[in-house]
């Protein structure tokens, strides 16, 4: 059966905690193993660190919409959505060039992609983004 | 994410527990390796044992360290990398970029 949980944040870095904590309940009643419920939650806090910081610019008023799906033993699916104003993965630089190896920022769509299956990016309804990432529950994270 | 630090000798410990991450572990680190070049410490040794996640910015801000330690003449080095801290430096092929050292005696040697 199926397991879902929605969350709306405000966008305060702290929620990230919060919805890290349900995703790793919603993982364990669906019997994900520990492992995989600590890379999917890096995931998870850079796909909200990125809508709080560089979509919703911290604007207290702007929220991040979260939806967790487990299909237990198939596939776990994250969607997160903020009202910012659009993002386009294109112009990211690869943060494992060497020119870019020092630089201190830029890696936060590099680990999703690391820690997911497939990482996907929309354009939301509000003109915000909305990053979609999934993981198969059957096969095992390979860094 | 909670700190000890420890002088020895010349080198700078500074000894990390918990999350390295957005909002709180990031700046705690910053602040605690600007605390050390204030006070005449350019050699420094980060022990990762205790720490559990680091994020981009955790790693962000790690990078920014070692290049600020660096331009004041100093080096920061880093010790006992948990697996999982150890997979992310790897996959960020930042592990280029560290001395790393998994025992404190042949680390602080090094300096």
């Amino acid at each position: 059966m199926a397991r879902e949980a929605q969350l709306q944040l405000l966008s305060r870095y702290e929620n990230i905690e919060l919805a890290e904590e349900v995703l790793g309940e919603l993982c364990r009643t669906a019997s994900v193993d520990d492992e995989t419920i600590y890379w999917i939650g890096m995931a998870l806090r850079e796909a909200l660190a990125n809508a709080i910081k560089h979509g919703n610019k911290l604007n207290p008023e702007k929220r991040v919409h979260v939806r967790i799906e487990v299909r237990p033993g198939a596939q776990l699916r994250l969607i997160v959505e903020d009202e910012g104003e659009g993002f386009d993965p294109e112009q990211l630089a690869n943060p494992t060039d060497p020119q870019n190896l020092l630089r201190s920022s830029g890696r936060g769509v590099f680990y999703m992609r690391n820690f997911m299956d497939d990482v996907s990016f929309f354009p939301s309804d509000q003109g915000g983004t909305r990053i979609e990432l999934t993981k198969n529950l059957e096969t095992r994270r390979a860094v | 994410m909670k700190s000890v630090v420890r002088d020895i000798g010349e080198v700078r410990v500074l000894d990390l527990e918990g999350k390295i991450t957005i909002g709180t572990g990031d700046l705690q680190l910053r602040q605690l390796v600007e605390e050390s070049l204030t006070a005449g410490k350019n050699k420094i040794l980060i022990n990762l044992k205790g720490v559990t996640h680091i994020d981009s910015s955790g790693i962000g801000e790690m990078v920014g360290c070692f290049a600020t330690v660096a331009r004041r003449g100093g080096k920061m080095k880093l010790e006992n990398l948990p697996a999982k801290i150890n997979d992310i430096l790897q996959v960020t092929q930042l592990i280029t970029v560290f001395d790393v050292y998994d025992a404190e005696g042949e680390a602080l040697a090094s300096y």
